[in-house]
Formats: structure tokens, sequence, C-alpha cells
């Protein structure tokens, strides 16, 4: 059933087949461009493109796949640079050249590429969909293989095996496949939720001691442009104690993205010392790529995430930023003249945000394993103003709230995370861990650090009126700690060593900057000059 | 493909710059057309939306004069593409790439599509090496770094002409390949004629591609896409580094904003097109360097921000997508500092690549950081010294402030001409040397 191609609007295309199904792919053009229904009516049907529409002609050729849009999931899929449609970008380059012109289309994983399996069951066990067949060896850790459809096993493969030849069969002569397809807009399947208790260290002092995120935890960082959003974002990739990274650059810079990929493929994991690669995919869709794509692709990326938590995995997904995917949202909405709401947004932004944060958690898996999903999205308000839709949006539906602030990176001060609108739902619990793990100091640490930074806060008000000259001895010491506090252990310089902080690391700065400052008072009340103690401070 | 052109007269409609054709076959997206009035002058167009055989088409140029009954459109069945030849060198050319140098039209060595297509990420070869523009607050503090777009956020009324022509007259790389491309949109002929003073004095190779304020419109969003092809066809066919300079981009936004109301579509902030984001990104991500290849598109924009406004749409926008920005104050302007380059706003942030050892100088880190710390510092004592006196303040805090003023008198300040990187960097070195206690 092929149909034809009957009007032409930017990317959507109308196309005057009756019997789809809503959201099945199709191909339409001469050039096979990859489209997504998303309208239906009795004699013809609305296709969002994701490529570039110029040169499509009406008349042209119009072929349903009769799939959903999916993301192919199987092994080789870690280690991978991915454009939104899960198309490999490092093969399209060496296939079609440097340029990625509409059309151009390539298997997402290795097909021909083999993997050692090592079975789990036997001929004659039952199996339910999605239980655990066997594992073959992806880099450092094992790589699950799922069945799709449950029954009685009746052969199962050993040894090597590629993904074009199936691995089980079922009695019922159904093929069990080492990779499928997963309609990305479908949340994976898992037992049950579990509460987020652990935390999901980031390397990040500011972050990690005063804001903790726990594993299955949601987190936005919104600032405005020059706050270092990326660079943070690509600092928790490079620093975060999790086992898998998915990371979507999603409508954002090309540069940025080459030099990230040229980054991830020099450095270490800090945690186990293996290539970053080997535990990252990345899905690059900068924002002069389809914007149709970079509304998928933050999809195709949660998708692969929940894959690989659904193998016991710790998941971490970073995304930059979900602005730019709710841009992309608005302009396929406005194509398809829909009922515009706040500031030209569709009305169901905010719910499918929610739904995309609710993706997150910490599961029970169908295997009986516990996986994990996290999930760090950065905001981009326009002007800097986050009473904007996606921001406020973003804020019901997530955690933990990094507020990036404009002045503190002005001044250099980065992260420049703000430490008094900044929050975390997750502190109360993640906090009792640190406190058995790693210092039973930890919390009483914590409380007098951001005391010390509202004082100091009360007291620059304080002086700015009366000037400095005026202020006491004992707040000149506080002025003095705080500024310290500020340098050393608020402010982490990600292009040095001291980019990563373990928790033991962080806490100790802190309790040496507290008692210090608690020493100094103590000798300032008994009498001490307060100009000694502060070069002794130093 | 098609073996004739197809010629209809079955308009229906005319609505500012937009034609409503009826009966049309198996019309292609974007594709060009000639519009012939009715007194014999033609037009050209792009097919904008097609549903069944209605056609939507969009005409560069004004449509007065055009009518229902005697008005044809000529299908071409070709999308736009930029003609391209390396005899374009020193030349001028109109927003829709006719010579406005009173020479014949060049013969074409090639045809590359005008919209360009994304640059593969992973091809991507991330910005190394430095441009020189001559004018030290850039070089020293915000380098550029080929392969980066940095815009310059101007004011009204701000010299952002003198600062543009001074970048074409001044800029140039160690390598020497070097070509700039100059785009001017919606451009006064008051400014044309000293732009065409400036380029006529030009040492560099030079492809101008201009567009008047009284020009169409919609030219005034395809010159940029016409001069950025260029520069992708100069920097990856012929290997050169090609600095491609926009001037004004708030004039391309405002562009955008009229074509897009006039199609009836949704407006977003401030009445732009929710798409701004998007369109903007399709011009400057063409900035670049591709794996392997020698070459590179640099991009300069300038945007004057309506109302002194950093956080209005378009430098907002703009923001979001290049790396980093120059900005220019008001005030220092009127002290006469020119270029009145604010340094503190300003940010590249691809400089760490671009400089250091075997690129700028080893030391030109240092001197930067020095300079904006010290800087920064005195900015802030100014503001302490309005309200407490310069006598209220300690020796230190003094020759902070002293060093504040030499700063912006003698570093920022050009007196005369270009000043090399390692001049620039000499002077810095010198200022914080002069004013720091023994």
């Amino acid at each position: 059933m092929t149909g034809r191609i009957i009007g032409i609007t930017g990317p959507t295309v109308t196309v005057d087949l009756a019997d789809l199904k809503l959201y099945d792919r199709l191909k339409v053009g001469h050039g096979g461009l990859q489209g997504e229904v998303v309208r239906l009516a009795s004699d013809h049907a609305v296709v969002q493109v994701y490529e570039e529409t110029k040169g499509l002609g009406v008349g042209e050729p119009a072929q349903p796949l009769g799939v959903p849009l999916s993301v192919r999931l199987g092994p080789g899929l870690m280690g991978q640079v991915y454009d939104g449609l899960q198309r490999p970008l490092p093969l399209m380059g060496e296939k079609f050249g440097p340029f990625i012109r509409p059309g151009c289309e390539l298997p997402s994983l290795p097909e021909d590429s083999t993997w050692l399996f090592t079975p789990l069951k036997k001929a004659g066990d039952r199996i339910e969909a999605g239980g655990a067949l066997g594992f073959v060896r992806e880099n450092s850790f094992d790589h699950y293989i799922f069945a799709q459809t449950g029954g009685v096993i009746s052969t199962i493969a050993l040894g090597e095996i590629n993904l074009q030849t199936p691995v089980a069969t079922l009695e019922d002569t159904t093929l069990l496949h080492p990779a499928h397809d997963w309609p990305i807009r479908t949340p994976r399947p898992f037992r049950r939720k579990l509460p987020p208790t652990s935390p999901l260290i980031t390397g990040q002092r500011v972050l990690d001691f005063f804001f903790p995120l726990s594993l299955g935890g949601t987190a936005i960082i919104p600032g405005g442009f020059g706050t270092g959003k990326t660079i943070l974002e690509q600092a928790i990739a490079k620093h975060a104690a999790v086992d898998v990274v998915v990371y979507v650059g999603c409508g954002e810079r090309g540069n940025e993205m080459a030099e990230m990929l040229e980054e991830f493929a020099s450095l270490n994991d800090p945690w186990s010392g293996r290539p970053l690669a080997e535990r990252t995919i990345m899905v690059a869709n900068t924002s002069n790529m389809s914007v149709a794509a970079r509304e998928a692709s933050i999809y195709t990326a949660v998708s692969m995430a929940e894959y690989y938590r659904d193998m016991g995995c710790h998941v971490l997904l970073l995304a930059d930023s979900i602005s730019r995917w709710a841009e992309a949202l608005r302009e396929v909405s406005s194509a398809l003249e829909e009922m515009p709401g706040e500031e030209g947004y569709p009305t169901y932004l905010a719910s499918r945000l929610s739904g995309y944060f609710s993706r997150a958690g910490v599961v029970e898996t169908i295997n009986g394993k516990m996986g994990s999903l996290s999930m760090i999205l950065s905001v981009s308000p326009p002007g800097g103003d986050f009473t904007e839709p996606t921001t406020q949006a973003c804020l019901r539906a997530s955690g933990a709230f990094y507020m990036l602030d404009t002045s503190l990176a002005h001044r250099r001060h980065f992260p420049a995370i703000n430490w008094v609108q900044s929050y975390s739902l997750y502190a109360e619990d993640v906090d009792k861990h640190f406190s058995e793990a790693v210092s039973p100091a930890w919390a009483t640490l914590k409380q007098k650090g951001l005391a010390l930074l509202q004082k100091e806060e009360k007291l620059r008000e304080v002086s700015e009126i009366v000037g400095a000259e005026e202020l006491q001895d004992e707040d000149h010491l506080l002025l003095h700690t705080a500024g310290e506090l500020r340098d050393r252990f608020l402010c982490q310089n990600s292009f040095s060593d001291d980019g990563f902080s373990t928790p033991e690391q962080t806490v100790r700065l802190m309790d040496l900057i507290v008692r210090q400052y608690e020493e100094a008072t103590t000798r300032l009340a008994q009498g001490e000059e307060l100009s000694v103690l502060l070069k002794e401070m130093q | 493909m098609r073996l004739a052109e197809y010629r209809y007269s079955t308009l229906q409609g005319i609505r500012s710059q937009l034609l409503f054709v009826g009966q049309v076959e198996a019309v292609r997206m974007g594709e060009v057309v000639r519009v012939i009035a009715p007194d014999g002058h033609e037009l050209e167009g792009e097919v904008l939306t097609v549903h069944k055989n209605d056609v939507l088409i969009q005409v560069f140029g004004e449509c007065r004069g055009l009518d229902i009954q005697n008005t044809t459109v000529v299908f071409t069945d070709a999308i736009k593409q930029t003609p391209l030849s390396p005899t374009m060198l020193n030349r001028v050319f109109s927003g829709s790439m006719h010579p406005l140098d009173n020479k014949p039209m060049f013969v074409p060595d090639r045809w590359w599509p005008t919209g360009g297509f994304p640059l593969n990420p992973t091809l991507r070869e991330s910005p190394r090496e430095f441009i020189e523009t001559g004018i030290s607050a850039i070089d020293g503090l915000t380098t550029l770094v080929k392969g980066q777009k940095l815009p310059i956020f101007s004011c009204a009324g701000l010299p952002s002409r003198q600062m543009v022509a001074d970048i074409l007259k001044y800029s140039r790389t160690p390598q020497g390949n070097f070509v700039v491309i100059f785009v001017a949109l919606g451009l006064t002929h008051h400014d044309y004629a000293f732009y065409m003073r400036t380029l006529e004095e030009l040492n560099t190779h030079y492809v101008a591609i201009v567009n008047l304020a009284s020009d169409s419109v919609l030219e005034r969003l395809l010159a940029p896409r016409f001069g950025l092809t260029v520069a992708e066809y100069f920097a990856f066919q012929h290997g050169m580094d090609a600095l491609a300079v926009v001037t004004d981009m708030t004039n391309y936004c405002d562009a955008l904003r009229e074509i897009s109301s006039a199609r009836e579509e949704l407006p977003g902030r401030r009445g732009y097109p929710g798409y701004m984001y998007s369109d903007l990104a399709l011009l400057f991500e063409r900035a670049g360097r591709i794996k392997g290849r020698p070459g590179s598109v640099t991009m300069l924009p300038v945007v004057t921000m309506p109302e002194d406004d950093i956080t209005h749409p378009i430098p907002d926008l703009t923001g979001y997508i290049t790396e980093g920005q120059i900005v220019l104050s008001r005030e220092m302007h009127q002290q006469g500092i020119y270029p009145p380059i604010d340094v503190l706003p300003s940010l590249s942030r691809l400089m760490q690549h671009g400089i250091g050892e075997g690129l700028t100088r080893k030391d030109h880190r240092t001197v930067a950081n020095d300079l904006y710390r010290q800087y920064a510092r005195g900015r802030d004592l100014r503001g302490l010294a309005a309200i407490v006196g310069r006598e209220g303040m300690t020796e230190t805090d003094r020759r902070i402030l002293d060093f504040c003023d030499g700063f912006e008198k003698e570093f920022v300040h050009h007196q005369v001409g270009r000043r090399s990187v390692l001049e620039t960097l000499d002077l810095g070195k010198e200022l914080l040397a002069r004013y720091t206690p023994p």
C-alpha cells in the first residue's frame, strides 16, 4: 500500500492514505524521508517529517512502515553517538560525508558484529516477556538479552551470536532476537517503583553537600546564557558515580558537542578508571539539525536509558537543554495549527514534561533486579526569566532545583549555583545515608555551612551601608570564612583536577573550613588580634 | 525532472509578498519560481506551501504592479542555489547575488544549495587557532577562534559601523589564506557609501553581499544564506579561513517577523516567530571546521540591541546560540573610548583553545585573567568611590582605580590603527606592572 503526497507545509506533509495508525512511521518522497503520523482524517493523514522537506514534490510516494517511531535496543549501543532518530553519526560521516543530507539512513546497531552469549536459561525453561535469556559482555559489564515474548524455550544459543540470527526459539516457534525495536514514547515496563533513598554522587561539592540528588531522582538546572549550564552538565556526565550515562545534546551548539566528543574519547571514569566512552551513549541533535528530530531526541535517549536500567544498572540521563525540546514541540504544534497556550507553547507542554520526568525512578525490574534512572535536565529560560512556561512546568515536576545565577557567573564563580534559591527535595533521605556512610558530622556541618553563608549575605548588606570599617572583628572573621567557603568549597574549576571531589574529600574540606573558623572565633574572644588570626588562616 | 518549464496564469490572490496560485501540477517544496508582471518585469519567488493544486509563493521583491489576470508564474523545478566561483573574490553583490559593482556576472564554477546542510557533529573539528582582529579588547580578553561564532552586541548610536570597518580592515590569520565575507542587511545609502569606501581600501580578499534598506525584505533573509554558502565554498572547497561579518542581525530578525506575520503565523515573544531560535541556529551553526580538511567558517554578526536591552529576544536568542559575545557600552562611548567594549559582560567561550604557546603567546591566559580580575575589582570600587570619595579609600584601592582608568583609556581605547596580539599583551603587562604596588 503506497500513497501519494498531496500537500506540504514546512515540516508537515499531507498524504492521501487513510488506514494508518496514529504515530506510525512513514517514508515520504523519492528520497525516503522519515516521518510520523500525527493526525488522521477519513481520507488523508498528516505526517510530521523529521528531515528538511525542501525539494519534496506533490505526487511523490508515501510508504507506511506499520510501526511507531522506535529505537533499536541491543548490544552495541554503548559508546555510540546518535542523532535524535538514532542514526549512528560517526558511520553516517564515513558513508555520506561531513554534511547530513535528507534521506540518509544506516542501521542503528552494528548488525554484523558478533558477541559471546552466555545463556541463563536452557531448553524447556519457561520465560516471561521481558525476562533475561542470557547476557553478552559489552565493554566492562553484562548486557542482558531480554525475551520479547513469553513461552517455553525450545532452543537457545551458546557462544558467538550476531544481531541478525535469533538467540532462542520458543515451542510455539516464535523466534527471539538479541536486538529489538521499542516505541520511544512508551515507557518500558517494570515490576514496581521504589522510593529513592541512596545518593547520586555528582562529584560537584555544592550539589553533593548542599543539594544532593538521589539515584532515581530528577533535577533541573535553569540559567540564562553564559551561566555555565553546559559545562556543569558535562562535568556531571564525566564524574557522576553511575553505571551508564546517556547524554542528549538537544538543540544546542555543534562546536560544544564536538569538544565533548573529543574529551570523552580521551578521559576515564574516575570511579572505575575505564574510558568514559565505555559507559556513555550520546544523542547529538544540534540546533541546526531537524527540529522534529529534536523533539524525538529526548524520547530516543530515555528509551535507551530505561533499557540499561532494566539490566539493573544505575543510569543517569542528562539533557541539554529541555527548553530547546519545548521549543521544538511549539514549532511542531504551530505547524499543526493547534490552539496555543501560554507564550505560544501547546497546552499539553506541562503534561508531556511531567510524563517525561516520571520515566525516572528506582525500580524493581521484571527480572527482580534493582535499577535506577535519574535525570538532570538543563533549562534555558528566555531572557533569564524563570516565570516562563517551560521553567515553571519543569519546577513542578522535578525533585531538585539547581538555579544558576547570572551575577555569580559574571564574577566567574563556577558552578554558578545560587545557594539561597536552589533546593533538593531528596536532601533529608540522602543526608541520612551520607551521615551513616561518610561522616556522622555531615548534617551538622551542612547546617553550619549554610548558616555561615546566610549570615554573610546579611553582613554584606550592612557593610554596604555603613562601610566595611564599621564592622566588628567577629564579622570580619565571618566574612573572611565565607569568602573561603565560596572560593575553595563552592567554586570548582571543572577544567582542573579539582573538577571532581568524592564525598569524603568534600566533607573533609568543609570540616576544615568550619573548624578553622570556630577556633579563630574562640581565640578572638580570648583577646587575640584579628590581623594575626586572618594571617594564620591564609 | 520536468522536460519543460511550466507556466501558469492562474493567480488567485496576492497578499503583501505572498501569491496564491491555483491548479498547479506536481510542484516541489522550495521550488524557485519566476513571476512575470503585466509590464514584463520579472521577480523571483519560492514555493512556501502546497496543498493539492493550490500553491503559496513568497516573492523576493516588491509585488507592486502585479495583478490577478495578467501575471504569469513560471515554475523552474529547481531549489534555490548559490552560484560560486573563485572569481567572486573582491566583488560586491546584491541580496539576490546580482553584481552591484558594474562588472558582468561571473561564470559559476559550481552551484550549492543556499540553505546548506547541517554538519555532522562527529565530524566537526572543535575550534582551535586564533584570528587576529587588531582590536586589543577582543584579541586580548575575548579572543576570536577559527570556527567560532561571536556576536557584537551594540546599541543604537554606538560606533558599531566604524568597528565593523576596522575588523574588515585589520583582521588576519597567521597562516594568511584569509577571506572576509561581508554581509550587510538593511543598509542605508549613507552606510553603503561608507562600507564601499572601506572595501576599496581592503588588503585582504573579500566578497560583499549587500541588501539595502530599500531592497526587498525577503532578500534580507536570503542574503546571509548566500554569504554563508560563499564562506563554506571558500573554506571547504578552497581551504581558506573565511570570516563572515554580518551586520545587522536585528534587521534580519525584523524581516523574519514581518514575513511571519504576513504568513499569519502565531507570534511568539514581542511578535517574533516561535521558530526564530531554530532559524538563527541554521545560520550561526554554519560556522565551524571539518575534521581532516583545511579551512574554517567564522562568524561575527552584529546585533543592535533594541532599547539597549540584552534580554530582548534578538540578543537573547543570539546569545544562546553563539559562543560568547562582545558587548558595547554606551557609557564608555560617552567617555570617548573607542571601540567602547565593556569587557566585563563580554566573553569568548572558545578562547582557551585559541591562545597560549604556539598560537599567541605562553602568558596570554595569565595576562588576560589578571587584567580581567583587576578591572572587575576596579569597577566594583568605582561604585564605592562614588559614595565615600577617593580620599576615603586605601592606597591599594586607589591604585586599582587608577588601573581601571588606564585600562580603559590605553588598552580598550585605540588611538590609531590596529595592534598585533603581541603588542596587546605587552601593553596589558605594562599596565599591570605600572599600577601594581611594588
